[in-house]
């Protein structure tokens, strides 16, 4: 039978994998686009510029779309715990529901209430009084991501608990501590910064697709998109790689694991460390061969300084098994998926560079002195083919944060094969697996379809449409 | 009073409030189909949600955030028991979800009629099976020592479960109607008053039968008996309520009463419930508030919490109703975005 290779915590796993991979396509962007369009209308509301204006209808369409799938995708989390890893939820209850239930009285209730007004009150509210909303919002978007990855953040590292021994399960002690996890402050910023390039990216690539079609009275707003997404794109490229170095130092400490699969280390290094830029892994012999490294670069990125060996893979293999053997068993395998952790450490960092690069020529070529961009077709063909990229580099963070972890749900505490439902059935998992990926197909496909026809028509469809569409024998068809 | 046996009174009303909220939006979708009559009315009948829908939905995810902060052991046991179900539910919430923004995108006849279908179906579809979900629990089911759950398939689908399914339904499409009179002028709202001039003594029937199997099928009227008759009078009376303001055409009480009718359905349930939470066939398997709450401490930040944010949220929410009064015309384009 067909079902017979498939485990149910493989099933489970796999279900977890793609709503949330399918869902954090739009959570970033959905962060990045409202806080991208409440600058834009700010700057509209402060100096009445009407393309600001228009760009924050325009882009705010987009917003909403992405918004829209964002959230559907989001409810699907809330319950799932509940309903794949009961277990886990069993374990986690005393520390983990509560910042999910802050992130909703909190969070979601802003975003959800204030998007309700923005979007209906265009023609009701001051430029500076609407602005607000949008700000809102934002605001709202952005607690949620805090409260969440507060929530991530115990399970990659926990803080302030201990364990109840009558019943075995986590009791939280300190809730101060989970809030002021060092983790959550180091990731924060990392996916925050990274959700805004998302979206500057997306905007300078469909600004760029939108100035080739060259259709007339467009080409001022599509300029300043271009210009304003190029320098989100660029600085929060920056400042995204800024945080998630920082990010790396806390990983080194917490999870040393996880650092060395990322650098494909099996062996302690030398000292200086050398940073291998690419290698052949061979993770049934623990082994790598095949190996181009820089000296010395990865104390540089490990440390901040020029020694320093780092621990290689077999080293805290033999570590973890003295440490925990004891609680989970001799037969526990510790090593994390090396080849994914390596390979989407070089895909997010690579992604990053390039949409450096891309942004800062982009950037030079529309220059308001010199600007050429539209002579260098190919450049802007580039942009639109990067607005896809940043998506990959999303997912690729969260395989190496979430693959990391490995054997474990709750680091130390909880192995991901204990926390699954004991309900669950090979049928069950596999028919909402197919539902779920049919689902999330369909929505993905739309929403990027319709994405595509509202870049389509440009940002003065509806004004156009609306003079079109006046009744014959209505008053203003007489106006002339 | 115990902090645990506070958050299963908050547990419920969060699902009370959702179920007045959400329960309008559900029955503007199923008018879409039932009410409308052409593309136009049914985008005037969508926008009088337009702008309140996903704060409304906000009250489900927040008590199901609730569940999982006070008495996870509930939240997982019921999640995990229910599983198709409350994939449906959520399948339904997504096509629901979804459909307000796609289908200000389409731009063809087969788009548009497709979103407008995910619209209804996503709006029955939820309902339904929360319903069933709930009165399937309150009958008791297979619990092993552990705290899992396993419904038969009879469990799931019985006669009280469809027929709370059905009356869920009926209730939100009522009080979805009710909610049109309120924000809706022209022939529209003339037709939503006697539709449910035809609607409610059908939903009289219904509720004399749920009240018939509640109390055969569930132990509520014997381990409680004078609540459980008070409530079950109570949601007969605001239904009744709701009635006098169709017969009289003053929708305001119709809407009120409507409401409360839903929100006492959950009433009822939690009534019936406590001391517990999820009701075992083997008595010693069910799951009380006691054993499945959170420590004392967590409880208490969480308490403290919602001391502080809901009057917050309360406040925002209100005012942000309070900017949406006007009354749509379908015949005008007042749809903006």
């Amino acid at each position: 039978m067909l079902t017979m290779g498939l485990s149910i915590v493989s099933l489970a796993r796999f279900q977890f994998a793609m709503t949330t991979v399918f869902h954090f396509f739009f959570v970033p962007f959905s962060i990045g686009m409202g806080f991208l369009v409440a600058i834009m209308e700010t700057i509209y509301a402060v100096k009445k510029d009407k393309v600001y204006l228009d760009m924050a209808k325009f882009w705010g369409k987009i917003f909403l779309l992405s918004f829209a799938v964002g959230i559907v995708t989001g409810i699907i989390q809330e319950f799932q715990f509940g309903m794949n890893w009961s277990e886990y939820s069993r374990f986690m209850g005393d520390v983990f529901g509560a910042p999910l239930a802050i992130e909703a009285l909190l969070a979601f209730f802003i975003e959800s209430v204030f998007i309700g007004i923005w979007m209906f009150t265009w023609d009701r509210f001051k430029p500076g009084v609407h602005a607000f909303m949008i700000w809102m919002t934002s605001i709202g978007t952005m607690l949620s991501a805090i409260w969440i990855l507060a929530a991530n953040s115990f399970m990659q590292h926990p803080t302030g608990f201990r364990i109840n021994n009558a019943t075995g399960r986590i009791q939280l002690t300190d809730f101060g501590a989970v809030v002021a996890n060092p983790q959550l402050w180091k990731v924060f910023p990392h996916v925050i910064l990274a959700a805004f390039m998302t979206a500057g990216v997306v905007i300078a690539g469909m600004s760029a697709w939108g100035l080739l079609r060259k259709k007339s009275g467009e080409n001022h707003f599509f300029k300043t998109s271009l210009r304003f997404g190029l320098w989100a794109s660029l600085i929060f490229a920056l400042a995204s790689a800024g945080a998630g170095d920082l990010q790396t130092q806390q990983i080194i400490k917490d999870q040393p694991m996880k650092f060395a699969a990322t650098e494909g280390i099996y062996e302690d290094t030398k000292d200086p460390a050398p940073w291998t830029v690419v290698e052949l892994i061979d993770s049934k012999n623990h082994t790598a061969s095949g190996k181009i490294e820089l000296p010395g670069v990865l104390s540089l990125l490990a440390y901040h300084k020029l020694s320093g060996s780092v621990k290689g893979m077999n080293t805290i293999n033999k570590e973890l098994h003295a440490k925990y053997d004891k609680k989970f068993g001799k037969d526990m395998n510790y090593y994390v998926p090396p080849k994914t952790l390596f390979w989407s450490f070089r895909v997010m960092t690579g992604i990053d560079a390039l949409i450096m690069l891309v942004a800062f020529v982009g950037l030079i070529f529309s220059r308001k002195k010199k600007d050429t961009i539209e002579s260098h077709k190919w450049m802007l063909v580039v942009l639109g083919i990067c607005l896809w990229v940043p998506f990959i580099a999303n997912s690729a963070g969260w395989f190496i944060t979430e693959f990391g972890r490995y054997p474990w749900i709750v680091y130390g505490l909880f192995t991901i094969a204990d926390a699954v439902s004991p309900t669950s059935t090979v049928g069950t998992l596999l028919f909402s697996n197919i539902v779920y990926f049919l689902l999330f197909t369909l929505l993905g496909g739309v929403m990027i379809w319709y994405c595509r026809q509202t870049l389509h028509h440009g940002p003065y469809f509806e004004e156009a449409d609306a003079k079109q569409n006046v009744d014959p024998f209505a008053k203003e068809a007489f106006g002339q | 009073m115990t902090l645990s046996t506070l958050w299963f009174i908050v547990i419920g009303l969060l699902f009370a409030i959702f179920l007045f909220l959400e329960g309008f939006d559900f029955g503007v979708g199923m008018s879409t189909r039932i009410l409308a009559k052409n593309d136009e009315e049914r985008a005037a009948l969508m926008s009088t949600i337009g702008p309140h829908w996903d704060g409304n939905e906000t009250w489900l995810v927040t008590a199901g955030g609730a569940m999982f902060a006070s008495l996870p052991l509930w939240y997982a046991t019921l999640f995990s028991g229910y599983y198709i179900l409350f994939l449906l539910v959520l399948v339904g919430l997504i096509l629901r979800g979804v459909s307000f923004e796609f289908h200000k995108h389409a731009e063809t006849r087969t788009g548009k009629n497709l979103w407008m279908w995910a619209f209804f179906a996503g709006s029955i579809i939820p309902p339904f099976f929360l319903c069933m979900i709930l009165l399937s629990m309150v009958q008791g089911i297979p619990i092993n020592a552990n705290g899992d759950a396993f419904p038969t398939f009879f469990d799931v689908v019985n006669l009280l479960s469809v027929v709370g399914g059905v009356a869920g339904v009926l209730l939100s499409l009522v009080h979805g109607l009710n909610f049109i009179r309120l924000r809706i002028e022209g022939p529209l709202r003339e037709r939503a008053r006697k539709l449910n001039q035809i609607l409610y003594p059908i939903l009289f029937l219904g509720e004399v039968v749920f009240a018939i199997l509640v109390f055969l099928q569930t132990d509520f009227f014997t381990k409680r008996f004078a609540s459980s008759l008070l409530i079950t009078v109570l949601i007969v009376l605001f239904s009744l309520l709701g009635y006098y303001g169709v017969l009289k055409d003053r929708e305001g009480w119709s809407f009120a009463g409507s409401g409360l009718s839903l929100s006492m359905v959950i009433v009822l349930l939690f009534n019936g419930l406590f001391p517990r939470v999820m009701i075992a066939t083997n008595p010693a398997h069910s799951i009380l508030i006691k054993n499945a709450a959170n420590s004392q401490y967590t409880l208490t930040i969480m308490t403290i919490v919602a001391c502080i944010l809901v009057p917050i949220v309360a406040i925002y929410f209100v005012w942000s109703y309070s900017l949406f009064t006007k009354r749509i015309n379908p015949r005008e384009n007042t749809v903006k975005y």
